[in-house]
């Protein structure tokens, strides 16, 4: 697990701590993501995937450890993280349209006061592009499905141009299909030396997408290649004793050996 | 509320019922009302009216001003309040403030404009700190704080203004003003006042649209990029503070909420981006602002509060009616031309089937022939007859009691008739339905499937033309009229199709 000396490591969490109303959430965490991963964020509910995430953008206070990003203060490289919050977190009946949303990952770039100019607008619009919905431009984004909601979302975290994503379920009540064009804009990402960490909910569909994967229960229980990390052993600890969840690992396991 | 439940449509004859009895009452006063203090000569309404245009009054030019930077103001705020479903801050803030507008007016014993605003900005701001309080520290959940300090304040302050009302110059004061509101009585400072506080707002809001607009839509997101979240949010609850502060004298306290949210409401049914929700509620709530101050310039002193909230209400409730795609009028224009529509289609339908059965011998029906088929009277399918007549469809020979379609009505008639049969095949051939069970679900298709649909369907049954139960599909050649072969009759209806 060591980082390549060359490379700047995009993530390093040292011994996070993270509680809601002094109740843990996130107990001593410690990881170093490598440039140039997915990595898959896999846990049962309540493990605190989504409060990672959230600690490492600055959005919950963190109690204990520290986070560097890109080698130095995490407040310093924020620019160059792109967040991906769950879909249910906004109304969609919000009055703006799929553009006004996209243009929105400009802003951060931008700063305050200063207006999106026309080349943030064609950014904007070749991000839409990426994710083949130029022609729901116009429209309220109520008017959207799931899964073209999700795919806005994603346009949006392309525009602000980072360099890390963190995203949060970002397959939850999406289609097969919109799940296989997602899935190959992260590879395209990934392709560009990108580095992306997604919170994952389907496990038999993690061992598939993703080069690492970090199994998470309130505690690290395991951070490294698919492949070493997707074994009965370390998914049972990782889901402790939910029957239901084990046999789907148990199937799922089976699978990867057949 | 955009795509929730559609609103029953008798809730629009009920409002339109309150609205009407309620602006009835409203004349009604105007007409006891109908005398001036001090002066008990009769003034003629629309004497009034010539007054109220030609802008004589300076107390009037005073109302119409305050009225038209309450609406500004008001509109302003309320789209944000709305969209970020903060309505009821709006009320808790408006009624937290009485106590110091109170304690303003207590400060120098009169009514100093600044005084009132320092008073009631603070006591409005301690009122929502309160409520974030008893929110973070005890189980209450923010909707019992909010009503608890709203219900709480408003005592307090109508306590503190029955004292000043017993005070020897108390009751000269126009304190009593503040809980109705009474435009007429605003003077030239409260004017200066407003329009400071107004252009600020107007300003601020200008300039940090952006991250109003990012804060209220996604707050993780906003803070993920770096947008000060928290001090937009106080920013904003501070510029709140001073907007219903600075209405309070025009509109009341127990109204100025009506005056936040009701225009905003009314523009959120009206577009689907921020922008124009922000012009169109200002454009509303001007509106109402100068209502109000007419109707009760009109009236003679009549409280002003009460005629804004009515002039928004008014519009609200047009705009429910009648806005373009929300509307209920609309709503209801859509669906009537949709159902005569799919009436029409059916009998023209009719009309196919039996030219049809007849091997499209002859060029006409009966019109007992189709009524038998339509198993409906004669007098019933004479009425669908003259509906086709009317839309140049069809037309009815009367002397032969026979109804002809037009090639337009032909056309028509067999576009659906494809549409149907297509639809019956691709459900037994690509959903494997049995033949005797497509029929109804087809009967529903056949009036919404688009040409491009069609053609498709078309293509991916790789041109067929019978349907299931063994009757030839119209092609597109037969539609547009282009003969593929005659008919051996040698009739110049309807051709079979080989």
């Amino acid at each position: 697990m060591d980082p390549t000396s060359t490379k700047t490591v995009p993530l390093e969490i040292h011994d996070l701590t993270v509680a809601y109303h002094n109740k843990p959430v996130l107990y001593g965490i410690d990881a170093v993501i490598p440039e140039g991963k997915l990595v898959g964020i896999i846990g049962p509910n309540g493990a605190g995937k989504s409060t990672l995430i959230k600690a490492i953008m600055g959005l919950v206070p963190i109690e204990a450890g520290w986070v560097k990003l890109f080698g130095s203060d995490r407040k310093s490289k924020l620019k160059r993280v792109a967040y991906v919050p769950q879909r249910e977190s906004v109304d969609w009946d919000f009055p703006v349209n799929v553009l006004d949303v996209v243009l929105m990952g400009r802003y951060g770039k931008l700063g305050l006061i200063r207006r999106p100019s026309k080349e943030d607008r064609a950014i904007a619009w070749s991000c839409l592009e990426k994710v083949n919905l130029t022609p729901y431009a116009d429209r309220q984004i109520s008017n959207l499905s799931g899964g073209q909601q999700q795919r806005v979302f994603l346009a949006r975290a392309l525009a602000q141009e980072s360099d890390l994503y963190l995203m949060d379920e970002p397959f939850a009540g999406v289609d097969a299909a919109t799940e296989a064009s997602i899935i190959e804009l992260l590879h395209t990402l990934r392709a560009e030396g990108k580095t992306i960490m997604v919170v994952h909910h389907d496990l038999p569909t993690a061992r598939n997408y993703f080069d690492m994967l970090m199994l998470l229960n309130m505690r690290l229980v395991g951070l490294g290649p698919t492949s070493e990390m997707f074994t009965y052993e370390k998914l049972q600890k990782t889901y402790g004793g939910r029957l239901t969840i084990l046999s789907e690992v148990a199937d799922a396991v089976r699978q990867t050996h057949s | 509320m955009r795509c929730g439940k559609p609103i029953p449509d008798t809730m629009l004859g009920r409002s339109i019922i309150t609205i009407l009895a309620v602006a009835l009452n409203a004349l009604m006063m105007l007409q006891l009302h109908a005398e001036r203090i001090g002066q008990s000569v009769d003034i003629h309404p629309l004497d009034q009216l010539r007054r109220f245009v030609a802008l004589e009054d300076p107390a009037l030019r005073f109302a119409l001003a305050g009225g038209l930077i309450l609406g500004l103001l008001c509109g302003l705020m309320g789209s944000f309040l709305v969209v970020r479903k903060l309505s009821l801050v709006g009320d808790t803030i408006s009624h937290a403030v009485l106590p110091g507008v109170a304690a303003g007016f207590l400060w120098n014993m009169e009514k100093d404009p600044v005084a009132i605003l320092i008073g009631a900005t603070t006591a409005g701001l301690l009122g929502m700190v309160l409520v974030t309080q008893l929110t973070r520290r005890t189980r209450l959940k923010e909707d019992t704080a909010m009503g608890m300090v709203l219900a709480g304040f408003f005592g307090i302050g109508i306590c503190m203004m029955g004292m000043i009302q017993r005070l020897p110059t108390g009751s000269k004061s126009g304190i009593d003003k503040f809980l109705f509101g009474q435009a007429a009585s605003l003077g030239w400072g409260d004017i200066q006042l407003m329009s400071v506080v107004g252009l600020l707002v107007l300003i601020l809001i200008l300039t940090f649209y952006k991250e109003l607009l990012t804060t209220s839509f996604d707050p993780q997101f906003s803070g993920s990029i770096q947008i000060p979240v928290h001090t937009i949010e106080h920013g904003f609850m501070l510029l709140l503070a001073f907007a219903i502060v600075i209405s309070l004298e025009a509109v009341g306290v127990v109204l100025v909420s009506a005056m936040l949210i009701i225009p905003a409401a009314t523009a959120y049914l009206l577009c689907d981006r921020m922008h124009w929700m922000l012009f169109w509620a200002c454009l509303i709530g001007m509106i109402a602002g100068a209502g109000g101050a007419f109707f009760s310039f009109l009236g003679q002193k009549l409280p002003t509060g009460p005629f804004m909230v009515l002039s928004a209400s008014g519009l609200f409730a047009l705009a429910l009616a009648f806005a373009p795609r929300q509307g209920l009028v609309s709503r209801w224009w859509a669906r009537h031309a949709r159902s005569s529509r799919i009436r029409r289609e059916n009998a023209l339908k009719s009309i196919f089937h039996v030219l049809e059965k007849e091997h499209f011998a002859r060029e006409g029906v009966t019109l007992i022939d189709l009524a038998h088929s339509r198993s409906q009277t004669l007098h019933e399918t004479e009425k669908t007859c003259r509906e086709l007549t009317r839309a140049g469809l069809a037309s009815i020979a009367h002397e032969e009691k026979a109804v002809y379609l037009t090639p337009e009505g032909m056309r028509r008639a067999q576009t659906i008739v494809r549409n149907h049969r297509l639809w019956e095949r691709y459900l037994t051939d690509a959903a494997n339905y049995r033949p005797d069970h497509v029929h109804d679900d087809a009967e529903e298709i056949e009036h919404v499937l688009g040409e491009a649909t069609v053609r498709m369907l078309e293509r991916q049954l790789n041109f067929v033309d019978r349907d299931p139960h063994g009757k030839p599909i119209p092609s597109i050649q037969d539609i547009s009229g282009q003969p593929k072969n005659r008919n051996p009759d040698g009739m110049t209806g309807y051709h079979t199709p080989s």
